[in-house]
């Protein structure tokens, strides 16, 4: 059998990517698509110590952070889509109003 | 080596591969449909690791109706391509350092600090089966269950309002002014 | 006795007086401030009366104690009261006297407060007079040297405040300060003499241990001659400036410028004599040194003598009667020189009477002259204008003149105390003075050469002044018109000359009451009854007799005319000038103290106060200081230092915040960066740490 450390290795490696993703990259998408991935990788992680303890409850909580993350994901492009209506642009080095 | 064991590695490979191609392309529809295939490996491993409900979960949800939701979006921005150099030239480097950094620490974690090398035991066919989440999900977790449906409908309404034309507000805004026009002179709204 | 425990009340009642005259004086009018005062004064003269019949009694005498004043180390002085015959003589002659004076005043100061237009000042007079009467009071009825020494300040500041009363006016009645220059003179003048007794009080002090008389005046032997030698010549500093003797009689001339009933009461009958009181009360101080007591009746003779010069060149009334009291303190003081203390208090006492009924009748002639002075200006100046004003000087004798039919009872009465200053017998003056030339004659030959000499004199100017004022015809409109003064005012001058008729049986000869009176205090030794000397007695009458021919030959035969040169001048001409100047001495004084004192004065004002301390130490030094101090501190110290630190922390703070904006760069993947970097650390702390 697999050993389950192999399992938390690959969600580490794939959260890792996916925050790389989140600070390298211009584009708005694609970093809420990074994020996306390390919300995937969480799942992974919970879902092998579900299996590890026998604990339904982590595969539980994947299913209401599949939920959430739908949820999240709506509001998060539409909030891109109102941005882009006034920026005409996603790219967030654009988005430095904040600047001080 | 294991069949397991050989079908782990070969699904992680493609995984891993699958975020790396996410993150380096260039087109953003390359990098969803990317993203779709990493979905899709994650799902099997769900699979290996007992859970078949969530496996499916996440394949319907994350692959089937985010994935297409980000592609609709990417389409209607027209978001493909993205140009220009990005300025701050010392963000990549340290990103990629602290990223590296997380890595180490993770592994540290797991492979030096942790005693869990070894395999799982297996379980019984019906371990994870929608029985039994919805069993669970109905009685210990009823609540979040509830409440989750009323997070949807707050995410649909502030889809709504957020992404409202600005039309709409300039009709209701004309309305108003040629309400006010006609309580001065009785003659109706002139020309728009 | 219980007669005794009253005696407070005779300064209790001026002191009442004076409180509600100060306080409601004004609003309960001109009748209600006399009767105040007039209450208060006889309730004081009640009280002396029961005490001389508690005396007569009891002539031991007693000592009411009353509070505990001072207690420091050895020195204890009580307020205590002392009843004893001497006391007590000069307690009736103050509240007699001075009541009878409180009765007139209430009717002259109705005229004077209108010719001076201020009537609101009539409650202030009886205020002082009444303070005058609580003064006397206290320095006659003291047990100790201090408060004998109370006494005499509170009687001096009374006579400041009585002479410079109008204290803004000159003696004639405009406007001027002279008034107050003549108070200034007399404060002055009499602190030197308050510093002579103040010197005898200490060395009493220091030699006897205590200041009660009862403790000082038996043990006068027992103290070594020099210091009571020094005690009694400073004492008589004291008694020359009280009293008016040379050399400090300097201010008695100028005090005329206070009303007459001031000059009456104070600088006739009562606070002049508290010298010669004095001298009495210190009799066993002055008879234990012989020499002191020399020098005492020297001075007193020699004062008579030269008082009754310059009183025979006076013009002015009151000035006369001033010298005449200068004079005839003399003799008081040459009495009490000699060991006569008995001679020099009965004539104390006599002179009392016709002093002040010369005065008051002086006053009496002063007003009616003022009257018709004013019906006139009223009558050729129907609208009062003030600038028609004419010169007129009321007191001037030279303006008088056959004043015996316009103001009768004036003349009479003023007559009286004529001869009764004169000595002609048997009038009470006659009786004093020639008790104390008696005693002259046995005790010191030159003494009574001077004394003899001045009583020559003071008939004639009495003559003289007689003679001038109510004799020929007058000399100017209103002598011609001058109207007699009404009863308030003629009354009391009867009193008194009943007094000086009947005066001289207080200690006729053969008989002495006065002195066996006096013996109870003095002790029979210094009161020794004086035998009758018919040939002095004869002398001194036919001098007086002679000097009133002389007189008339001078001034009866023919009458003086308007504007005419005194004829005396003509006869003694360069003397008559001495005399007339008063021989010279203010200006003398002026010349010798006064003005040196003034360059003195002018030279620490000018030279050191205001060159040195105001315009060197204080703009040079201390401003300069101040003001390089000052940009010390605002320069370096507060724009340097303050400032730079004030500016530094804001410099700074600005510095940070723009060295920190740096991080702010706006990008949302700089903030994930550090989000992510954060994260990092902890991750490693949490890892690597536990």
């Amino acid at each position: 059998m697999v050993p389950v450390s192999y399992y938390f290795a690959l969600s580490a490696i794939l959260f890792a990517l996916g925050a790389l993703g989140v600070l390298i990259r211009r584009n708005a998408i694609i970093i809420f698509m990074s994020v996306e991935l390390m919300l995937n990788a969480a799942n992974l992680l919970f879902v092998a110590f579900a299996r590890m303890y026998e604990a339904l409850q982590g595969q539980i909580y994947v299913f209401f952070v599949i939920a959430v993350a739908a949820a999240e994901v709506a509001v998060g492009l539409a909030i891109i889509v109102a941005i882009f209506r006034t920026k005409k642009s996603i790219d967030i080095d654009e988005m430095s109003s904040l600047k001080g | 080596m294991s069949i397991d064991l050989l079908l782990f590695f070969v699904l992680a490979t493609v995984a891993v591969i699958a975020a790396l191609g996410m993150l380096f392309s260039r087109n953003a529809v390359y990098s969803a449909l990317f993203l779709i295939l990493n979905f899709a490996t994650v799902a099997v491993f769900f699979l290996l690791l007992g859970a078949p409900f969530i496996a499916m979960a996440q394949v319907t949800v994350y692959a089937g109706a985010i994935m297409v939701l980000f592609l609709f979006v990417i389409m209607l921005l027209g978001a493909e391509r993205v140009e220009g150099r990005h300025r701050g030239g010392w963000q990549r480097p340290v990103a990629v350092l602290l990223t590296i950094v997380l890595l180490v620490e993770s592994g540290y974690l797991i492979f030096v600090r942790s005693d869990l090398v070894g395999a799982v035991a297996p379980v019984a066919s019906n371990y994870a089966s929608p029985e039994a989440i919805g069993e669970l999900l109905f009685s210990d977790y009823l609540l979040p269950f509830e409440i989750t449906s009323v997070l949807l409908l707050a995410a649909m309404v502030g889809v709504i309002v957020l992404t409202k034309e600005e039309k709409l507000l300039r009709e209701h805004t004309d309305v108003m002014e040629n309400g006010k026009e006609e309580a001065r002179s009785p003659q109706g709204a002139g020309g728009k | 006795m219980d007669a005794f425990n009253l005696v407070p009340w005779i300064i209790l009642f001026p002191v009442i007086g004076l409180v509600l005259n100060a306080a409601i004086g004004r609003r309960i009018g001109e009748r209600g401030s006399a009767l105040i005062a007039i209450a208060a004064s006889a309730g004081s003269l009640v009280i002396s009366v029961m005490q001389y019949l508690a005396l007569s009694a009891h002539p031991e005498g007693a000592v009411v104690y009353l509070a505990d004043w001072i207690g420091i180390g050895a020195l204890n002085v009580p307020w205590a009261f002392r009843v004893d015959t001497l006391s007590v003589t000069m307690m009736l002659v103050v509240s007699g006297v001075g009541t009878l004076i409180h009765i007139y005043a209430a009717g002259y100061m109705h005229f004077d407060v209108r010719y001076k237009e201020d009537p609101g000042s009539y409650a202030r007079f009886f205020v002082y007079l009444n303070l005058f009467i609580a003064a006397m009071m206290i320095l006659v009825s003291g047990d100790s040297y201090l408060t004998l020494f109370v006494g005499w300040e509170g009687v001096g500041l009374c006579s400041y405040l009585l002479i410079g009363f109008w204290y803004q006016r000159n003696p004639d009645g405009n406007k001027g300060i002279m008034n107050s220059l003549a108070a200034k003179k007399a404060m002055l003048v009499n602190r030197i003499g308050d510093f002579g007794l103040l010197l005898a009080v200490f060395m009493i002090f220091w030699a006897f241990g205590s200041l009660n008389f009862d403790e000082v005046l038996p043990h006068a032997e027992t103290v070594a001659p020099w210091v009571i030698m020094f005690i009694t010549l400073a004492m008589l500093l004291g008694v020359t400036g009280k009293s008016a003797q040379l050399p400090l009689y300097v201010w008695l001339p100028d005090a005329m410028a206070g009303p007459t009933p001031v000059s009456a009461l104070i600088h006739a009958a009562t606070m002049v004599t508290a010298g010669v009181y004095l001298v009495a009360r210190s009799a066993p101080l002055f008879a234990a040194v012989p020499a002191a007591q020399t020098t005492v009746a020297f001075v007193g003779a020699l004062t008579a003598f030269f008082a009754a010069t310059i009183a025979v060149g006076q013009y002015d009334i009151k000035k006369v009667l001033a010298y005449s009291t200068i004079s005839q303190l003399g003799f008081m003081v040459a009495a009490v020189g000699m060991g006569a203390f008995v001679a020099g208090m009965f004539h104390l006492v006599t002179h009392a009477f016709f002093k002040a009924l010369l005065f008051l009748g002086s006053g009496s002639v002063i007003l009616a002259l003022e009257r018709a002075h004013h019906v006139q200006e009223t009558l050729s100046n129907p609208k009062h204008k003030k600038k028609g004003h004419t010169h007129f000087d009321p007191q001037d004798m030279r303006v008088m003149g056959g004043l015996r039919k316009p103001i009768r009872l004036t003349f009479w009465v003023y007559t009286i105390g004529a001869l009764g200053l004169a000595g002609i017998p048997p009038l009470a003056g006659f009786f004093s003075k020639d008790e104390i030339l008696a005693d002259a004659w046995i005790e010191n030959p030159l003494v009574f050469l001077l004394l003899i000499a001045a009583a020559f004199l003071t008939a004639f100017y009495v003559g003289r002044q007689l003679l001038l004022v109510f004799f020929g015809s007058p000399r100017s409109q209103p002598a011609d018109k001058a109207v007699e003064s009404p009863a308030i005012i003629t009354i009391p001058l009867i009193a008194l000359a009943a007094l000086v008729v009947i005066g001289g049986l207080i200690n006729l000869p053969g008989w002495h009451p006065f002195t066996n009176w006096l013996a109870h205090t003095l002790g029979e030794e210094l009161a020794e009854p004086t035998e009758f000397n018919f040939f002095v007695a004869l002398l001194a009458t036919v001098f007086a007799l002679i000097a009133f021919y002389l007189a008339w030959i001078f001034y009866g035969r023919t009458p003086l005319a308007e504007k005419q040169v005194d004829p005396l001048k003509q006869r003694l001409g360069r003397v008559f000038t001495g005399m007339e100047n008063k021989w010279w001495v203010d200006e003398f004084y002026a010349w010798l103290i006064v003005r040196p004192y003034k360059r003195f004065a002018g030279f620490l004002a000018d030279t050191i106060d205001w060159k040195f301390l105001h315009d060197w130490v204080h703009d040079s030094a201390v401003v300069n200081t101040f003001r390089w101090f000052a940009r010390f501190l605002a320069n370096p110290v507060d724009l340097g230092v303050i400032d730079g630190i004030a500016n530094g922390l804001a410099k700074s703070a600005t510095g940070l915040a723009r060295g920190l904006s740096f991080f702010q760069t706006g990008f949302v993947r700089n903030y994930a960066l550090v989000t992510f970097l954060g994260v990092v650390i902890m991750l490693g702390y949490l890892v690597f740490s536990s």
